[in-house]
């Protein structure tokens, strides 16, 4: 119980004293332009009992699980597949850089054409934006593994495929977590941009019921529900499994 | 009784015998930041008997942690060749254990998990991995740490652990890389009474060859003390040690030979620097 207060205590302060600020603020200037916290949440009420919030939301939750979870797999091999080959390694590894570079909006025009306006093209999106960093995190986290451990592995007799699965792989671990937790941000930033442009008919997520709404509460009270996703996604899930892998292995400051 | 019926009574069934290490004219040289070649080490050539524990002693650069690479097969020497029971080393091998200076310990897993994965690499079944992994680290004195992981450990506990990993496979030979050079005082005289008491547990079982840079180590725990030079490292001079074991830094034969090792090192160290 005192931990939770302790850990949960600032960061509550910070939201009482932007939503304090907010109050303030809003009640000095005009209603449409700036609601103040009671608009803003009344709408957010309204919205998940009968405004498709809940079906918006659950819809993208499911889009970005997929994105992501595309993203490891495709950027997991293509880094195994880099680490493996020095030439491909050496020839393909500015193109995956320049893939991470390149802003994720700029895939938008091609994944519309490639798929048309179609939810496929919005996941498309999120995939091309996210995958570099778990590949490139691959490739770096087994390029970093302490040499020992290699050394320590053969002397004890691992080779080939077994001194992978159980020196190399476990200890490029924490490196590859850190590409893990970059690139979920990136498909979480990238599908909202997606479902924002990109307006499939009859489609439901979160950034389309944004770009459809218009009333300044409505929109404050969506983008909300995207920050309350993120914080969760990156608190309570990736974050969480970081610090799991980290603590066990004493790379976590005493808390 | 015959030979073979004596020796299986000596041994646990299945136990491998200890090796014997012929180190043939070797030779290394280290390239510098600059590109520029060195010499480390040059005509090297000492053999060991089986079951014998020598240790390999000489002023930092001599060669002797390359030595070891070259026996553990990690890497390849520029001149010469290493005999294990007069078979050519091409690689690493769990024949060969190898202690470094540091733990080495894997971090991902606990102080059990790293001794059952060395049992695994080295195919002990699975079944008795576990009761093979408690014996082992019962012995050196590290069981009631065993769910723990690796950081949460003493400097001198992981070193432990990590003896207890290299000879749970019972490898017919084991190399230490200055081992205990890291390790406080305490923490030093644990370990060395740990690995002379393995000495004459395993006679004939385990072949030993550690490099040190301190004299009363290599006193301590050697039938055998080669004594290498600076920089390129050749050999100097070996000490036969018969001091009844075990042995403690009291014994009157130990400390003699100790200064006698020591005034070398020291000769070295000035021949080095003029």
């Amino acid at each position: 119980m005192k931990r939770w207060t302790s850990e949960l205590g600032p960061p509550l302060l910070g939201i009482a004293v932007l939503v304090f600020v907010w109050a303030i603020v809003a009640a000095a200037t005009d209603t449409r332009s700036l609601p103040g916290p009671v608009e803003v949440w009344t709408s957010l009420r309204g919205g998940f009992t009968d405004g498709g919030f809940m079906e918006a939301t659950l819809k993208t939750l499911i889009r970005l699980a997929f994105s992501f979870a595309a993203a490891l797999v495709i950027g997991t091999a293509l880094g195994l597949f880099l680490s493996a080959f020095e030439l491909a390694r050496r020839s393909i590894r500015p193109l995956v850089v320049a893939l991470q570079i390149t802003p994720f909006v700029a895939w938008v025009p091609l994944a519309v054409i490639w798929f048309g306006v179609t939810e496929r093209a919005v996941v498309f999106v999120a995939i091309a934006g996210s995958f570099p960093a778990v590949a490139l995190a691959t490739l770096q986290g087994i390029r970093q593994v302490p040499p020992l451990y290699v050394r320590a592995g053969r002397t004890l007799g691992a080779a080939g495929w077994d001194l992978q699965r159980s020196i190399v792989f476990p200890a490029a671990l924490p490196a590859y977590m850190v590409g893990v937790q970059q690139a979920w941000g990136f498909a979480w930033k990238a599908l909202m941009a997606g479902e924002l442009i990109v307006q499939a008919s009859g489609a439901s997520g979160l950034g389309h019921l944004l770009d459809r709404s218009e009333d300044v509460a409505a929109i404050l009270a969506i983008v909300a529900v995207i920050a309350v996703i993120g914080v969760a996604v990156e608190y309570l899930i990736v974050g969480t499994i970081d610090r799991r892998i980290r603590a066990k292995r004493g790379l976590l400051e005493a808390a | 009784m015959s030979r073979a019926a004596t020796r299986t009574r000596d041994q646990p069934a299945g136990a491998p015998a200890a090796s014997t290490i012929s180190v043939r004219d070797l030779g290394m040289t280290r390239t510098r930041p600059s590109g520029e070649q060195v010499p480390a080490f040059e005509g090297l050539t000492f053999d060991i008997a089986r079951g014998e524990f020598v240790t390999l002693i000489g002023p930092s650069g001599s060669g002797k942690t390359s030595t070891l690479g070259v026996i553990a097969g990690l890497e390849r020497p520029t001149h010469g060749e290493v005999l294990v029971d007069g078979r050519p080393v091409t690689g690493p091998g769990p024949d060969r254990a190898l202690l470094f200076q540091e733990p080495a310990l894997f971090p991902w897993l606990s102080v059990r998990g790293n001794i059952e994965l060395a049992l695994r690499l080295a195919n002990v079944p699975p079944g008795e991995r576990q009761e093979r992994a408690g014996t082992w680290l019962a012995r050196v004195e590290v069981d009631r740490s065993t769910d723990r992981q690796p950081h949460e450990l003493s400097a001198g506990m992981r070193q432990r652990v990590a003896l207890a990993r290299a000879l749970a496979c019972d490898p017919p030979i084991l190399l230490g890389d200055e081992p205990f050079g890291a390790l406080d005082a305490l923490a030093r005289e644990r370990l060395q009474d740990i690995v002379q008491r393995e000495r004459m547990e395993r006679a004939g079982r385990t072949t030993f060859l550690f490099a040190t840079h301190n004299a009363r180590e290599a006193v301590l725990l050697a039938d055998r003390v080669l004594v290498m030079s600076a920089a390129p490292g050749r050999l100097l001079e070996e000490f036969r040690i018969d001091a009844h074991r075990p042995r403690t830094l009291d014994d009157v034969l130990v400390a003699r030979v100790v200064s006698e090792i020591h005034d070398l090192l020291i000769g070295q160290l000035e021949e080095s620097s003029s």
